[in-house]
């Protein structure tokens, strides 16, 4: 790595003692030594094991649920349905009074995707209670899903989640969130080019190197101690206790040392079930995604669809730019329809375009809930501007790096979301990259500055 | 049929942040009886090194070395409230608590050596080594060890300090859109160099430059770490990783590291990093949050330069083989 010292040097204060110094870190030989203690590397005497039963099904109604014969397999000391959970239906962003809440903790009388919890089974062994897990019978009814964004916007689409009663996230501002900024049809009609593509992707896993987990001791205290990996440990608790109907002085949450997380572990999931079991037993439950749990059930990055359209001039300036992005949040909200706001926020990019329209949506589908990730709402966005910057460029006949110059924000520039620009610095990495990959553009490009124009 | 080279070129921008649902972090800093500082946050650290920059940050501030300072961190009981460690807030929201924290503590100390040495606080300094001085005179000097002796045994003063860091929630308008999402940005500029094989549709990334503008890297390893960490994760992204390879059928998708592909280390591309600094205005030290930007440019760069190598699109992703294969053919048979 190099720090290129030459650029915004006047901005900077050099003569620090401890910033800006390469010390190692404090925590490292205890990482690569195998010392340090992660959540999972205690063991309490009478322990529990917390596996869950699954439905097999994306989308069915629960006709019954026995748990007879589970109940009777050797090891196992406590089953618990959504009839065990004092707050069964919740929503994370809850918090922040973003509702409705729209998922159970345990499935009651319906599952919305394949691998949604319905039944929890505490046993004295991991393998006692997985295979107590596979006695549980449950009857389903097998009902459509829907799968596909567009297909979930249609009418008379299978309506996948009913605490939203429509298959997409109802914003204060309608089906979508809105950024509508200069007039984007009188952009177009001036322009000397046009260009509407459409980005997809699909979902991608987190691949944490500590698979989500949590082991919830009682302090004997009417206090319950959950020692855990969560990304969040304040927000986890609030959730639990609102879960659990428990004020929050009767948890107290110990994580602290991560393996990896990359928004993976923000999802109030495991804590308050296996909190409740600690309560219901009276024991240590300890409650651990295998790796394929954590690859199947946890969430994934949201697929995303983005269909850009642009107005562009023939000297490179971009006039219009019209975004429609879709964030498929599977079956249930968690942070997608956080996620696709902060899209709306993001769009046209680093870039200056003066007339801006941008919808985007949060869709629901019976796909596996999707959540935060890192570049949460805004990674396959960039993929899709920069792809689309590229086929601009390309259009007009233009050196692709020369064509972001000409479009790049500035200090004082007013982005579409109506928030000046501030600390810009897009040109001069851009000043960098050209020289470190040999790249050469115009020298008026290289004497610019991010600096306000004319500054 | 042959392999075919070709390069793309990305540019990004990234928030720090998030205040579209408030933004609060909370740090507590207290001195030992022998002038060590311990940092109580509940903030999590994932193994990006949170707890090793807010010693350094906590170490800057008060004026004593990293190593005086221990950082307490994700315990419910102890650490103040934090809104968790995402959206790139983790260096700049917890930072700025333990910089208003460590302030508080570095002004009770100051005080308290004031009264030992029979001057003004304000004529006090640090060293950086352990030591406070009076200004001008650093012959006349007491170590911080004294004072915190002194503090918790002589003078009945707690050498502690509270920090909180809260950008006001931000509603967003509802007809324009008019929404502060957050308060700074972080930028990043990548040139990817790709191989295509156009008969087996297989990218070979060769190299990856990436320039890097993250406010400041308060610890420059540790940055490094990090860009190129997010650099591998962001090829990864755009060659290799899906859930769902047929989405949206929700068939095949990996239950393990067999099945789920990620680029292996005989598959790394030759990685370059530069990092500019322009300070944020309301940056720790101008910190910005450089976590999940540094994964986003490689993306569209790896994408970019497939095309630029074999002049086919694609734009799903993530970029197989199979789609370029499939894209070939189509452009073969117009």
């Amino acid at each position: 790595m190099e720090l290129r010292k030459s650029y915004f040097a006047d901005q900077r204060k050099d003569d620090l003692h401890e910033i800006g110094q390469p010390r190692p870190r404090s925590d490292s030989p205890g990482h690569v030594t195998g010392k340090t203690a992660y959540f999972a590397d205690r063991n309490f005497p009478g322990m529990l094991h917390l596996k869950m039963v699954r439905s097999p099904h994306h989308h069915a109604r629960i006709r019954s649920i026995d748990t007879s014969e589970a109940e009777k397999h050797p090891g196992v000391v406590k089953i618990l349905t959504a009839q065990d959970v004092p707050h069964n239906v919740y929503t994370i962003l809850i918090l922040i009074q973003i509702g409705p809440e729209d998922e159970t903790v345990l499935a009651d009388g319906k599952v919305r995707w394949k691998g949604e919890a319905v039944v929890a089974v505490l046993a004295e062994t991991e393998r006692a209670a997985q295979e107590a897990a596979a006695k549980v019978k449950i009857d389903y009814e097998v009902l459509p899903a829907v799968f596909d964004m567009e297909e979930a916007l249609k009418p008379g689409a299978p309506i996948v989640n009913e605490y939203h009663g429509r298959n997409y996230y109802l914003y204060d501002s309608g089906e979508c969130r809105k950024v509508r900024f200069g007039d984007v049809e009188a952009g177009f009609a001036g322009a000397d080019h046009m260009l509407e593509q459409t980005y997809q992707s699909s979902p991608i896993e987190h691949a944490p190197t500590e698979t989500t987990g949590c082991i919830v001791v009682p302090e004997g205290n009417d206090r319950f101690t959950c020692y855990t990996n969560t990304q969040a440990m304040f927000f986890t608790l609030d959730n639990a206790s609102i879960v659990l109907q428990m004020p929050g002085n009767k948890l107290h949450f110990v994580g602290g040392t991560v393996g990896g997380g990359f928004g993976g572990k923000v999802d109030v999931i495991v804590e308050p079930i296996a909190i409740l079991g600690a309560k219901l037993t009276g024991r240590p439950v300890s409650f651990i995604y295998s790796r394929e749990e954590e690859m199947q059930i946890s969430s994934p990055r949201a697929a995303e669809k983005v269909v850009i359209k642009d107005g562009v001039m023939k000297d490179g300036r971009i006039v219009a730019r019209k975004v429609t992005g879709y964030t498929d949040a599977g079956a249930y909200s968690r942070h997608s329809p956080y996620g696709a706001q902060k899209g709306a926020g993001h769009y046209p990019g680093p870039y200056t375009i003066p007339n801006v329209w941008i919808d985007t949506y949060c869709v629901y589908t019976n796909r596996t809930p999707s959540s935060a990730m890192r570049g949460f709402g805004v990674t396959i966005g960039d993929f899709a501007l920069e792809v689309q910057m590229d086929k601009l460029a390309r259009l007009i006949g233009m050196d692709p790096l020369e064509f972001r110059f000409i479009n790049a924000y500035r200090d004082g520039d007013m982005k579409a979301h109506r928030q000046p620009t501030e600390g810009a610095a897009l040109i001069e990495c851009m000043q960098e990259a050209s020289r470190a990959a040999n790249w050469p553009v115009a020298e008026k490009f290289m004497a610019m500055s991010s600096y306000a124009k004319g500054a | 049929m042959a392999i075919r080279r070709g390069r793309g070129v990305a540019a990004i921008n990234y928030p720090t942040g998030m205040n579209l649902g408030g933004d609060p972090t909370q740090a507590l800093v207290h001195s030992t009886p022998t002038g060590n500082f311990m940092v109580t946050l509940s903030s999590v650290d994932l193994g990006q090194g949170m707890k090793q920059i807010m010693a350094q940050i906590c170490a800057e501030t008060i004026g004593v070395p990293t190593d005086r300072v221990v950082v307490d961190t994700a315990d419910t009981d102890t650490g103040p409230h934090c809104m968790g460690t995402f959206a790139s807030r983790g260096t700049h929201r917890a930072g700025n608590a333990v910089i208003q924290a460590a302030r508080e503590a570095r002004q009770v100390m100051l005080e308290v050596a004031a009264e030992e040495l029979e001057v003004n606080a304000s004529d006090l300094e640090t060293d950086g080594q352990g030591n406070i001085l009076v200004k001008g005179a650093p012959q006349r000097s007491i170590s911080i060890f004294d004072v915190a002796l002194a503090a918790h045994f002589k003078r009945g003063r707690s050498i502690s300090g509270r920090g909180m860091f809260l950008i006001p929630r931000s509603y967003p308008e509802k007809e324009t859109g008019a929404m502060k999402p957050s308060t700074c940005y972080a930028h990043a500029c990548t040139v990817a160099e790709v191989e295509v094989d156009d008969e087996t549709g297989e990218v070979t990334v060769l190299t990856v430059k990436n320039v890097f503008e993250i406010g400041r890297a308060l610890n420059p390893k540790m940055v490094e770490q990090q860009l190129v960490g997010g650099s591998w994760m962001g090829i990864s992204h755009a060659l290799y990783e899906t859930t769902e390879p047929y989405y949206p059928n929700r068939d095949h998708g990996g239950t393990d590291f067999n099945q789920y592909l990620m680029p292996g280390p005989g598959d790394l591309a030759q990685t370059e990093i530069i990092v500019l600094e322009r300070p944020s205005a309301d940056g720790p030290y101008g910190a910005k949050g450089p976590g999940e930007m540094c994964a986003n440019p490689q993306i569209p760069a790896v994408a970019n330069a497939v095309f630029d190598a074999v002049g086919v699109r694609i734009d799903t992703l993530p970029i197989t083989p199979e789609r370029i294969l499939r894209a070939l053919k189509a452009q073969a048979s117009n």
